[in-house]
């Protein structure tokens, strides 16, 4: 659509272009950064993001739901998690602005964002805790299921 | 009676085809339906990649000792620098489709023309890489032993370093030949022939003391468990059964055979959507060309070929990161 007006700002309104060509190439600049940061990392993999930062916490109730809410922080190696929310910036800025979503109406882009987004989390969660349990049990040798 | 007159007219009818509730024409309404059922594709994929990897967190190969391979440069160990390479390559080209769309916008035809080649010039050097990366895969570079139970055994010197089955397999006199469908009874082939077999690579280790195993067994700091010469001997002489070289649908001389699986599908899904980008790039670049947008008024259909490839390098971000980096 000709008439379709460009929203030239990015960084939340942080940064603002001149014209659409150059908000292009901006974020061409801001994805490569992105991408030889994650590269850099992946090569010398620094040894400080190579355990996590938190241990589990020990004990009850409240113990078993801090390990839930900091799950990223306690179960992940920073490094991943570094490269994870990376890779979600990346993605943010190719469907914003490359496919333009930031032009879309409300409507179409959450009905794209948040179906592909809860569907994609859903499946996810369920399969990697699968796969966990099924690693715990070639370890464990067998779990009995007759109790 | 007035007050309860119903409006017939277009403002009215929302949902009647009239208008565009969304502010997007059918055509580009239509191509996010697709890219958003792609999406749960690509994502049923690579959470399917997870679920394997979590299955066998402990035996998993490390892809900085996999895909350590640049063109021109033989025996350089280089990590990751091709397939960043690559990356560079697909987000160029998103760049410059996304030129594209913006030069269309401003009906300025021959800069659409340009920036199309230009992408389809990306896409191209993007799958001639891939093809390269496979087939560098699948040829493999040191070579390793399979257990009975399937597991992947390497070797090293006494340093550390790998050892590749060429450097110490000795030449034991053999008549074996590769069974092929042609020789057969019924339409069925053996394996490929490996260079050595089984016991020529066995004698080779037994002969050389300085030659270690490495299981495919993390350890604690993620790092293959290399065992002691005892333990290297009595393993191979008890569990070894074939030679693997390089990878393929089921053996995987680099570790688990579902890695190699999961690489050749995932990639290759991903590599047949750049291949059809590019051809559907070829078919717009020449209907820019010959003026046909110009007729219509409208490049909107380089927009919505932008939004697949577009969408092509979106899946490549997350490849790259779950197959190359974490």
């Amino acid at each position: 659509m000709a008439h379709h007006e460009h929203n030239l700002a990015i960084f939340r309104g942080k940064l603002k272009f001149k014209n659409n060509e150059q908000k292009i190439w901006g974020v061409f600049v801001f994805l490569s950064i992105v991408t030889i940061i994650e590269v850099v990392l992946g090569i010398y993999k620094p040894e400080i993001l190579m355990t996590p930062f938190m241990s589990p916490f020990e004990g009850g109730f409240f113990a078993t739901l801090a390990n839930i809410f900091l799950s990223p922080f306690i179960y992940m190696k920073p490094l991943n998690l570094i490269f994870i929310v990376l890779t979600l910036v990346k993605a943010y800025y190719i469907t914003w602005d490359f496919m333009h979503m930031r032009d879309e109406t409300k409507g179409l882009r959450r009905s794209v964002v948040w179906t592909a987004i809860f569907l994609i989390c859903y499946l996810v969660l369920i399969l990697l805790i699968e796969g966990d349990y099924i690693f715990e049990i070639y370890k464990d040798n067998f779990i009995k299921f007759d109790f | 009676m007035e007050a309860t007159v119903v409006q017939t007219d277009d403002k009215g009818a929302v949902w009647g085809g009239g208008n565009q509730p969304l502010r997007a024409s059918y055509g580009k309404m239509m191509m996010w339906f697709f890219i958003v059922s792609d999406a749960l594709t690509f994502s049923g994929f690579l959470a399917a990649y997870g679920f394997s990897r979590f299955k066998f967190v402990d035996a998993w190969p490390i892809a900085d000792e996999v895909f350590t391979h640049v063109p021109f440069l033989h025996g350089v160990p280089a990590p990751m620098i091709y397939v960043a390479f690559m990356t560079f390559v697909l987000i160029f080209s998103s760049v410059t489709m996304v030129l594209a769309v913006d030069a269309g916008h401003k009906m300025k035809q021959s800069k659409v023309a340009m920036y199309m080649f230009l992408t389809i010039i990306g896409g191209l050097i993007f799958v001639g890489s891939q093809a390269w990366e496979w087939a560098t895969f699948i040829k493999g570079d040191y070579g390793a032993v399979e257990t009975k139970g399937g597991k992947i055994l390497q070797f090293l010197d006494n340093e550390g370093n790998r050892v590749a089955l060429s450097s110490f397999a000795k030449d034991l006199p053999s008549t074996a030949t590769a069974h092929e469908a042609s020789k057969g009874v019924w339409f069925m082939g053996g394996e490929t022939e490996t260079t050595y077999n089984f016991e020529e690579v066995k004698a080779g280790f037994l002969a050389n003391d300085n030659l270690l195993i490495r299981t495919q067994y993390l350890d604690d700091n993620g790092h293959p468990t290399v065992l002691s010469r005892a333990e290297s001997i009595a393993k191979i002489e008890k569990d070894g059964k074939l030679v693997v070289e390089g990878a393929n649908l089921r053996h995987n001389e680099y570790g688990h055979p579902l890695f190699a699986d999961f690489f050749f599908f995932i990639t290759g899904f991903h590599g047949f959507h750049v291949f059809s980008g590019v051809m559907i790039n070829i078919i717009i670049f020449f209907n820019v060309v010959i003026g046909t947008y110009e007729r219509r008024k409208s490049y909107e259909m380089v927009e919505k070929v932008g939004l697949y490839w577009h969408f092509v390098d979106l899946v490549w971000v997350f490849v790259f990161t779950f197959f190359y980096l974490v």
